[in-house]
């Protein structure tokens, strides 16, 4: 079963199994270190609704909840 | 000359090398057919000197941001000699791809692998040969902060210098189309990396972590910025005012023990222009240089901290709501000390609207020049204990008025834009004294070249307009200066603005720096007597009237030529022009009218 990201509960880690993006933001996201097969965790939530601050590898991204919607995860 | 081109992903300390190798001595230089300013300096490489250019950090040669136009276009017009290609050890899985595409035109590179240190820490163990041994590139370890490796990369780029060829090499064209597949590289990143890298298993919890448990923590995080801020602020005035005070001193005894007997014989004509005019205003603004020296340091120590990140983290959902995201915010902090800078710093956004409206806000950030005028109205009108609240008060209405205007434009079609927001959140990292030194000297540096050449300028021009025509009664109602201030009047004077402060309102137009200085020359007097003179002329909500205006009112010429540029929009500029100027009508008009109407 596959989820986006912001489905993650903060600590949960998962791994990326599709970005669902345009060439730009894939790029992007690509460059910052999301990849398929990559682990992902999610570090903490921002208040308000704010972004979401995510661990991949040796690199803490924050992302907003609009564009963490296009990744999605898996938790097996 | 050879040139060097310093390339990198953003957080690798591209310009912490950058200033090691240049030791303070970059300029910013104007390219042929680049519109943009880039940084470079000449740096002795071996025997020769070469050329070491600092392009914008990216994260890959496809984007379409700004900055990476601006790369991409420098590789295809400008040849270099060599890439250094700056990259950071601990997230080298990622950041070898930039390298690889550089490789892949054809650029001779050396690959530069950075914060060694930090990996060290962390346990992650780089064979720096083996990983150049499988790109098939030269490498080299160092770390920028504290120099480690720093030798041995001077002597590695000579090496490649003299062993390229003397002549210019060709460009590459049309650079997009020429790289591979990403995926290609990315198994070439991924082979070498085992030959060349062994991370531990389990990466122990960091300070970083600890820290933002608290510093982004969701209900206090930000009123910890604010306090955090105001620290800052606090830390300048603490520290400069002692030293203001002593400079002011200074000026005083210079004018009375050296200057005033040796012009004594002067015609009294020339004495006035240069003890009236010219030393009054220059001193008077000079003394406030000391504060704004420390206010940058401190601001490079805040933005080298890795806590600008935070902030963004923090107020995106604030600035959401405006249309605009935490790198605005960001970026308004950045205009704290100069809006000039900030507004080129929206290049890192890629949508055109979310730039604009981030250009339209940032104008308002109370900058470094605006502060010395409040510091010095503020000193002269208000006590002590009142004197933090109300530079705070001035702190908040920056704010508002940025934030205002962006709510009330958020949905005009030029600024709606669906940019992603997705930025790497560096750690916490404690920058060295010399990185603070060397990041705040190159801005104090370009503040006070920029400043003295004006400020000189503005005073001499106030001062003609106040003595002139011959025969008048200095800044009085007859002089060139009191014509323009009466024609101004019917505009300004329900602002409790009168016709002297109105010319140093125009001149303030040119540059905030002159605004004191102007005042010094208008009322031909310096430092304190000049303090104490104003406070006699000026109640404290005339005093308070001016002070918004001169905060929200158009910034000055180098922030409206920045925008001009940034935007390439004639109308864009105007609007950003015009609309600080009526705001500040209304706010200053809406305060002062209110206190008249409450005070009776």
């Amino acid at each position: 079963m596959s989820s986006s990201l912001t489905s993650l509960v903060t600590g949960e880690e998962a791994s990326i199994v599709a970005i669902q993006a345009d060439e730009v933001l894939r790029n992007r996201l690509m460059a910052l270190g999301f990849r398929i097969g990559q682990r992902v965790r999610l570090v903490r939530r921002g208040a308000f609704s704010g972004p979401l601050q995510v661990r991949i590898g040796g690199t803490d991204i924050i992302i907003r909840g609009r564009d963490a919607a296009r990744i999605e995860i898996s938790r097996s | 000359m050879k040139r060097i081109a310093l390339l990198g992903m953003p957080n690798t300390g591209k310009s912490t090398l950058f200033n090691r190798l240049s030791g303070a001595t970059a300029r910013v230089g104007n390219w042929p057919g680049i519109t943009v300013s880039l940084l470079r300096a000449r740096v002795l490489v071996g025997a020769a000197i070469a050329e070491v250019v600092d392009l914008p950090g990216i994260y890959d040669l496809h984007g379409y941001a700004d900055d990476e136009r601006i790369v991409r276009h420098f590789l295809e017009t400008q040849p270099i000699d060599l890439a250094v290609v700056l990259v950071n050890a601990n997230q080298l899985e990622r950041q070898l791809f930039l390298t690889l595409q550089l490789q892949e035109l054809g650029f001779p590179v050396l690959l530069v692998v950075n914060m060694i240190d930090e990996s060290r820490r962390l346990g992650i163990r780089i064979d720096v040969e083996a990983l150049a041994r499988e790109l098939g590139l030269t490498a080299v370890g160092v770390s920028a902060k504290y120099g480690e490796g720093h030798n041995e990369l001077l002597r590695t780029m000579a090496q490649l210098l003299s062993a390229g060829p003397d002549g210019r090499r060709e460009v590459p064209a049309d650079v997009v189309r020429r790289l591979s597949a990403d995926d290609a590289l990315e198994m070439r990143v991924n082979e070498v990396l085992c030959r060349s890298v062994a991370r531990p298993y389990l990466v122990p919890e960091q300070l970083s972590d600890r820290l933002d448990r608290f510093l982004m923590h969701p209900w206090f995080g930000i009123p910890f910025f604010f306090v955090a801020m105001f620290l800052v602020f606090s830390g300048v005035f603490f520290l400069g005012t002692p030293i203001q005070d002593l400079m002011k001193q200074g000026f005083a005894s210079l004018a009375s023990v050296a200057l005033e007997p040796a012009l004594a014989d002067a015609p009294p004509m020339l004495r006035g222009f240069l003890m009236e005019g010219l030393y009054a205003g220059v001193a008077t603004v000079t003394t406030f240089v000391p504060l704004i020296v420390l206010f940058f340091f401190f601001m490079a120590l805040v933005e080298d901290s890795g806590y600008l990140s935070r902030a963004a983290f923090l107020m995106d959902a604030l600035m959401a709501r405006l249309g605009l995201d935490g790198r605005s915010f960001v970026m308004l902090l950045m205009g704290f000390g100069c809006n000039v800078p900030a507004i080129m710093g929206t290049r890192i956004m890629r949508s055109r609207a979310l730039r604009l409206l981030s250009m339209m806000v940032i104008p308002f950030s109370l900058c470094s020049a605006r502060l010395q005028v409040f510091l010095f109205l503020i000193a002269a009108l208000f006590t002590a204990r009142q004197a933090p609240l109300v530079l705070l008060s001035l702190y908040g209405i920056s704010f508002l008025t940025a934030f205002v205007t962006a709510l009330g434009l958020r949905h005009h079609r030029r600024f709606v834009s669906d940019e992603s927001f997705v930025v790497e959140l560096p750690p916490y990292r404690l920058p060295t004294l010399r990185q603070i030194w060397l990041r705040g000297w190159l801005e104090v540096r370009h503040f006070v070249q920029r400043a003295t050449k004006i400020i000189v300028a503005g005073v001499i021009l106030v001062w003609l307009l106040t003595h002139f025509p011959a025969g008048t009664v200095p800044a009085s109602a007859e002089t060139y200066a009191g014509m323009v201030g009466r024609a101004l009047q019917p505009v300004l004077q329900p602002l409790g603005i009168d016709e002297r402060l109105a010319v140093a309102l125009i001149f303030g137009f040119v540059a905030k720096e002159v605004v004191i200085g102007s005042l010094a020359v208008i009322y031909g007097l310096e430092g304190d007597a000049l303090s104490a003179h104003v406070a006699q002329v000026m109640t404290w909500p005339q005093a308070y009237s001016f002070m918004l205006f001169t905060l929200i009112y158009t910034p000055c010429l180098s922030t409206i030529a920045s925008i001009r540029a940034e935007s390439r929009s004639l109308r864009f500029t105007v609007a950003a022009v015009v609309w600080p100027l009526v705001l500040a009508w209304l706010v200053s008009f809406a305060f002062y009218q209110s206190v008249l109407f409450l005070g009776g």
